[in-house]
Order: C-alpha cells, then sequence, then structure tokens
C-alpha cells in the first residue's frame, strides 16, 4: 500500500511539470565509402551505449578511462559488427576492424571503429542490416553517410526498419526530373491563389454574354466553344508564367516578394470582379497572360526555396514547369466536365458565377490587405 | 550536412595515456543502482511478466526525468517490449507506455492509451494524473481540470490542489490559484518533496505574473532537490529576465548536458560576454544538427530561442516556434512564438498569441507586451 502510494507520488511530482527536458538520445554515425567491391567503413558508437549494453566501467567508479575501453576493444568491435551486416544476405561483405579511436562529439566521447569489407563484386545496390541496440534501446538510431560514385547519400537506420538497401549509382537525370516535376504539381496544387485565379478565370468559359436585358451570362452552345476557351486561357498562362519564371529562377530579373505576392491577390481580386461585372470578356486570355507573367515569380521563389541543382538547372526548370502544367491540367480535368453540365442551370450561372466569383473576390481582398499590408486577417489561408 | 555536427569537432584520435578519463557517467546513489539490477534481473527472468516489466520501465523513466537522459526512455520502451504495438495492452503497460510517449510529445498517442486504461480502471490515479498533464500541455484546459476532481480520495489533496491550481493559473485564475497553493502545502502532513513541488508552481505563477516572490519559491523548491532540473529551468529563466546572468552560470553548469539547461548557460556567457560564450554556441548548433539529423522535433522550443538569441534569425526562430505551438502550448512556448513574432513583426503570429491570451487568459503580461497592437517590429 505504501508502495504504491510512493510511486504515484513521484510520478505526480515529475508529471504535472509538464513537458520533458531532455538531451540528444542515442545515436551512432555511421560512414561509408564504396569503392568497387571494397567498402571502407567509420562507425561512431557512443561510450554510454556502449557500457550499457556491455560494460566499459571495470572499477564501477562513473568515469571510463582509455584504459577500460581498449580492455574492451575486442567485444566492442564483436557486440557492434555481429549487428550490422552489409551486402547480399548469400555473400555478405565481412567487416574487419582496423583501428578503433575515440571522437568527441556534441554530447560526449564516442569510440570510433574504423573498418574495411570486401565484397564478392561490385555492388550496384548495397543492402544494409543494422540492429546495433535494437534489443535495449529501441529508439536509437544510427545516422548513415554513405559514398559511391562520386556523390553522398544519407539515410537513417532504426530498429523498426532493420534492413534497407540503397543505391550506389548516382540519381538518373530522370529521377531529378521526376523529383522537380513532383513539386511543381505540388505547388500549384497547394498554392490556393493560383487556383482560385484560374478557376475565376474558367468560371465563364462555359459560358457567353447573354443577348436577354438584364441576364449577364447564358450558356456556351456546344463543348466545341468552351473547349477553346478554356484553351486560350491555359496557354496564355502557361506561356506567360514559364516566362517569368524561368527570368527569375535564371537570376535575370528579381522582384520583392511582398510586391509579387501582393500582385498575385490583385490578379485574383481583378479576375473575380470581371466575372461580376464583365469588361474583359473574349479576351481573358489577355488576362491570364498578363498575370500570368506574375504568377511565375510566384513559382520562382517556391523553386529558390526548393534548392537548385546549379548543375542540370535547366533540367529542374523544365520539369518544375512541366509539374505545374499537369498540376493545372488536372485541374481543368475535373472543372471543365462538370461546369460543361451544369452550364445552363441558373445555379451556375448566378450561384456558382456571381457568388462564387465574389467569394473569391472577398478572399482575395483579405489577401491583398494581408500581403501588402503585413496584416493577419485570414489564420490559415494567409502564406 | 548529415555529419556536419562531427566535422565541428576534432579529428579522431588514440589517447596516449590508458588512465585518460574520456566519459564521466550520470552519478547514481548505490542504492538505486542495486534496486535497477534488482528489477533488470526479474524482469529478465519472466519475459512476459507484466508487473515485473512496467516496474523496470517506470524505473527507468524516473532516471530519465531525474536526469534528462532520453537513452532511459529507449530502455523503458525495451522493458515494454512484448505489448509496446498492442493497442489492447494490459493497463499498467497501457499507462507505463503513455508516461513514455507524452516524454517523447507524442501526446495524442500517449492520451489514447490513457483513455483506455481510465475506461478500464476509473480510479487509475497515475492514468488520470498524467492524462491531467498531458492535456494541461496540450492546452486543452477544460477537459485538463476535470481530471483533477477524480482524484479526490487516491492521491493525497495537495496533489489535488496543484492539479487544479496549475489549471487555474493557466486560465486567468492566478491569484486563486496561488492562494490555494499556499494554503494546501502548509498543511500538516506534507512531505518536503511535495511542498518542493508546489513551490515549483507557485515560483512559475510568480514568475508569469511580474511577481518578485518567484525568486524565493524556486529556491525553496531547489532546497528540497537541487538537481530538479525543471525548477533550474524556471530559475535560470527567471534570472535571465532580472539581468542576473551571472547567477545563472552556477546553477546549470553542472547539467550542461541538458540541452535546455546549455541553452541558458549559453545565454546567460553572452549577456555577460564572455569568451565561452562562442564556443557553447556551437556546442548547441551540433546538439541541434545532430537531432535534425535522426528526425528528431522535440527540440524546437530551445531551437526557436536558440535561433532567436543566439543565432540572431528571427525568420528562422519564428518557424521553429509556430511548429513547436502546434504541438505543445504551455507558457514557455507562447512566449517564444511572442519573442520571435515581435522580432518579425509577423503579424500573424502577433494575432496568434493575442487571440490565445484572450482566449485562455493566461495572465502574462510581459508576453501580451510583445505583441500588443501597434508594437512596431524590430530585429
Amino acid at each position: 500500500m505504501m508502495r504504491a502510494l510512493l510511486r504515484v507520488l513521484v510520478a505526480g511530482w515529475v508529471l504535472v511539470h509538464g513537458a520533458a527536458f531532455a538531451h540528444k538520445p542515442s545515436d551512432s554515425y555511421l560512414t561509408l565509402d564504396v569503392e568497387g567491391a571494397t567498402i571502407t567503413g567509420q562507425w561512431d558508437i557512443a561510450l554510454r551505449d556502449l557500457d550499457f549494453a556491455i560494460g566499459l566501467d571495470s572499477d564501477q567508479d562513473g568515469a571510463i578511462t582509455w584504459g577500460e575501453v581498449r580492455a574492451k576493444h575486442a567485444a566492442i568491435a564483436s557486440y557492434a559488427l555481429s549487428r550490422l551486416a552489409l551486402g547480399p544476405a548469400a555473400s555478405p561483405c565481412v567487416p574487419v576492424v582496423n583501428q578503433q579511436l575515440i571522437d568527441n562529439h556534441s554530447d560526449g566521447a564516442y569510440s570510433v571503429l574504423q573498418f574495411s569489407a570486401t565484397c564478392a563484386n561490385a555492388l550496384p545496390a548495397l543492402d544494409i542490416g543494422y540492429r546495433l541496440f535494437a534489443e535495449i534501446d529501441p529508439a536509437h538510431r544510427g545516422l548513415l553517410k554513405l559514398s559511391a560514385a562520386g556523390t553522398t547519400s544519407t539515410a537513417i537506420l532504426a530498429a523498426d526498419v532493420p534492413s534497407r538497401t540503397l543505391s550506389l549509382v548516382a540519381p538518373s537525370k530522370s529521377a531529378q526530373f521526376a523529383e522537380y516535376v513532383k513539386e511543381g504539381v505540388l505547388h500549384i496544387w497547394a498554392g490556393f491563389d493560383h487556383i482560385l485565379f484560374l478557376l475565376a478565370l474558367l468560371l465563364p468559359a462555359v459560358l457567353v454574354r447573354s443577348r436577354v436585358p438584364g441576364e449577364t451570362w447564358a450558356a456556351a452552345p456546344d463543348f466545341r466553344a468552351a473547349f477553346w476557351s478554356v484553351f486560350k486561357i491555359v496557354t496564355a498562362f502557361t506561356i506567360a508564367h514559364s516566362i517569368t519564371l524561368s527570368l527569375a529562377a535564371l537570376g535575370v530579373i528579381s522582384l520583392p516578394s511582398r510586391l509579387v505576392e501582393s500582385a498575385i491577390a490583385a490578379s485574383v481580386l481583378l479576375a473575380a470582379l470581371n466575372n461580376v461585372r464583365p469588361v474583359v470578356v473574349s479576351a481573358r486570355w489577355a488576362i491570364a497572360f498578363v498575370f500570368g507573367l506574375v504568377h511565375g515569380f510566384g513559382f520562382a521563389s517556391v523553386l529558390a526555396d526548393l534548392g537548385l541543382p546549379q548543375d542540370s538547372l535547366v533540367l529542374a526548370l523544365v520539369a518544375f514547369n512541366v509539374g505545374v502544367e499537369l498540376g493545372q491540367l488536372a485541374i481543368v480535368a475535373v472543372f471543365l466536365p462538370v461546369a460543361f453540365a451544369m452550364r445552363s442551370t441558373r445555379i451556375y450561372q448566378r450561384l456558382v458565377m456571381v457568388g462564387g466569383s465574389l467569394l473569391v473576390a472577398a478572399i482575395a481582398i483579405a489577401w491583398l490587405l494581408e500581403r501588402s499590408l503585413n496584416l493577419a486577417l485570414l489564420p490559415g489561408f494567409g502564406n | 550536412m548529415l555529419l556536419a555536427a562531427s566535422s565541428a569537432w576534432t579529428a579522431p584520435f588514440v589517447p596516449t595515456d590508458d588512465g585518460q578519463i574520456l566519459e564521466r557517467l550520470p552519478q547514481r546513489a548505490a542504492a538505486q543502482n542495486r534496486e535497477l539490477d534488482r528489477l533488470k534481473a526479474a524482469a529478465n527472468a519472466a519475459p512476459r511478466d507484466v508487473n515485473a516489466a512496467t516496474a523496470l520501465a517506470n524505473a527507468y523513466y524516473q532516471i530519465a526525468r531525474a536526469e534528462g537522459d532520453p537513452r532511459f526512455l529507449g530502455y523503458a520502451q525495451a522493458a515494454l517490449k512484448p505489448w509496446w504495438n498492442d493497442a489492447g495492452a494490459p493497463t499498467p503497460v497501457l499507462v507505463a507506455r503513455a508516461t513514455i510517449l507524452q516524454s517523447d510529445h507524442q501526446f495524442d498517442r500517449a492520451l489514447t492509451d490513457l483513455d483506455r486504461a481510465v475506461s478500464r480502471e476509473p480510479r487509475n490515479s497515475r492514468a488520470l494524473l498524467v492524462r491531467a498533464t498531458v492535456l494541461t500541455v496540450q492546452g486543452k484546459f477544460v477537459q485538463a481540470r476535470a481530471e483533477c476532481p477524480k482524484l479526490f480520495g487516491l492521491v493525497p489533496e495537495l496533489y489535488i490542489v496543484v492539479c487544479v491550481a496549475t489549471v487555474d493559473s493557466l486560465t486567468g485564475k492566478s491569484a486563486a490559484a496561488t492562494a490555494s497553493l499556499q494554503r494546501a502545502m502548509n498543511a500538516a502532513g506534507v512531505t518536503p518533496e511535495a511542498r518542493a513541488w508546489a513551490a515549483s508552481t507557485l515560483g512559475e505563477i510568480a514568475a508569469r505574473r511580474g511577481d518578485a516572490a518567484a525568486e524565493a519559491q524556486f529556491r525553496a523548491a531547489l532546497a528540497v532537490d537541487a538537481r530538479d532540473l525543471y525548477t533550474i529551468g524556471a530559475y535560470g529563466d527567471w534570472l535571465l529576465d532580472h539581468k542576473r546572468p551571472g547567477d545563472v552560470i552556477p546553477l546549470v553548469r553542472n547539467d550542461a548536458r541538458v540541452d535546455a539547461l546549455l541553452l541558458r548557460l549559453a545565454l546567460a556567457q553572452q549577456a555577460l560576454a564572455l569568451p565561452d560564450a562562442n564556443a557553447t554556441t556551437e556546442l548547441l548548433r551540433a546538439r541541434f544538427a545532430a537531432s535534425r539529423a535522426r528526425g528528431d522535433t522535440v527540440h524546437r522550443r530551445e531551437e526557436a530561442r536558440f535561433a532567436l538569441w543566439l543565432t540572431k534569425d528571427p525568420a528562422a526562430a519564428l518557424r521553429l516556434a509556430t511548429e513547436n505551438w502546434k504541438v505543445q502550448r504551455e507558457p514557455a512556448d507562447l512566449r517564444v512564438l511572442a519573442e520571435a513574432a515581435a522580432a518579425t513583426g509577423d503579424a500573424n503570429a502577433k494575432a496568434m498569441v493575442r487571440q490565445w491570451l484572450a482566449e485562455s487568459g493566461l495572465e502574462y503580461p510581459a508576453v501580451a507586451a510583445m505583441v500588443a497592437p501597434g508594437t512596431k517590429g524590430g530585429t
């Protein structure tokens, strides 16, 4: 009874104090350098972790000396290397320790195992099985730095992913291209302002100006007309933002981001208002072009944040642009059939077209104020 | 990038003297080590014994807290290995697992375990206490306060008073919270440890209210347990706020292994323009880099302060403070968010802080002043 109470007391004491204080958890640092069939490795493992696993402090005085570590060199090497598998399971590359040193990391002293391993033949990919401390500390991580074929990659090795295969050939141009295409798609989908601008321009594409007095809009006569109208707008937007995206990414022009972001908000506002009180009708592609130039600068800042590979700048630029277009086309592919089917209804002509545009305009006004005056009006919608 | 941390250090070397001390292990009482060995042996002898496993896990957890060493959270997790991924684990395992998870800032997962534990055992005092703590850290004050009365008859009354007073002090009733804490801690039969806990809580409330009584409370708590890391951190901040960096250094110097206290050391050294300040800052930079390299995000509160005051990067500080705020909402989290908002002049973040102050009722005039409308941001 008293014991149970005591435990509650202790638990309460530490608990209600809120979030914990911590220092660095257990990590090891594994560096592998692969050249042909030879692997040169260095593995830094914290003395504190080794002490918990196999006991280094022989005289139990709370201080680990070099003599105590040296006496355990064989035990350290066999403990560690038996928990690291390199190469294919059928013919593993067996590591042999060359030297054991000491290094000081930010959180204390580490034992440094320098080893080499020879594989049966040169490998296109390296299988790594990592189980260091897996049975005593599931929170332990191995931070891997792998150098091969002139490139360096990193990985976090953990007990819950005990084995993995890392490619030893440099990432192909096509993989890099695909990566930037994906970023482009994600950006247009995540960038609410780009989508609203596009939708504001596309909403009236399935309509024409009404000849009936008092009515602003009427349904477009056929799909061909609607499609053509959409095509012109999307193409104009694409060409325009490609121009400025390229100029900005290549460092030819640079504009302050507050100006660009404010102008993008203004473009959404004008496009939406043009649906309510049409000023430009047949030449909406021209609006798309002029403001597309502005949106291109916005895309460029994203690309800059991603960090451009200097050796394949053009590739990244083209790929990102292709991604933006694909993302845009996906939006159009969803929008156009739905809008075309609904174009004759009053819901579309009134509620969606006018109501929706007014809503877009209201959001755009808030953005414009936020971005130009640096205010907070729409939490969660700003940038 | 990954190994940037290690590149800041000397190259590996071979020591020349067998007697050279490479690493000092934390001092622990011999009795505690013996108890730990006994629990380890018991758990090893019966690997699927719930009581043996949870007793070992809880012992490791206590060390993790007392020494601020997350390695022991990993050891605690290993002790619960047979049930670690079992959603329907026995109740003592659920509570122990939740305790470990909340230390790793996995608050929602911890709550799932605690809810299940309490639904099975509505009078499980530890489950209720941990749940009140997690809900408070998350800023869910109404739910947190509702936990406290459930503890009647299960824990000493002072614990219930602290439970209620902690929530009250964060929701605009800090005067009442202070009064009830003072009354309860001076009642008969209160253990020194419990009184120290109440004193530390009182110190924090007083510090937020700008009441100079804070110092005496922190010192009273530390007189009972001089190595209470949490109170050391809170008192260190109070000293920094009161332009007494010289007193911070002896307070935190022996616990520089703990990142949060190394941060206070660096801030104090900087305030005193000591030559060591740069080395401490570099050490912290390496710690945060190593933490990021392993994919950890539990240090964002400290890293935000580091970015704001030591590397003078307010934009990075705001990003970190905002991310941190999504996960935990203690006054210290709000404060660093307000400081970063003031330094960058970011209207969104300022509005977020103002909204929190208004909605929670938190009395923290220093923070309110940082984000008052019309205050000019300056870097």
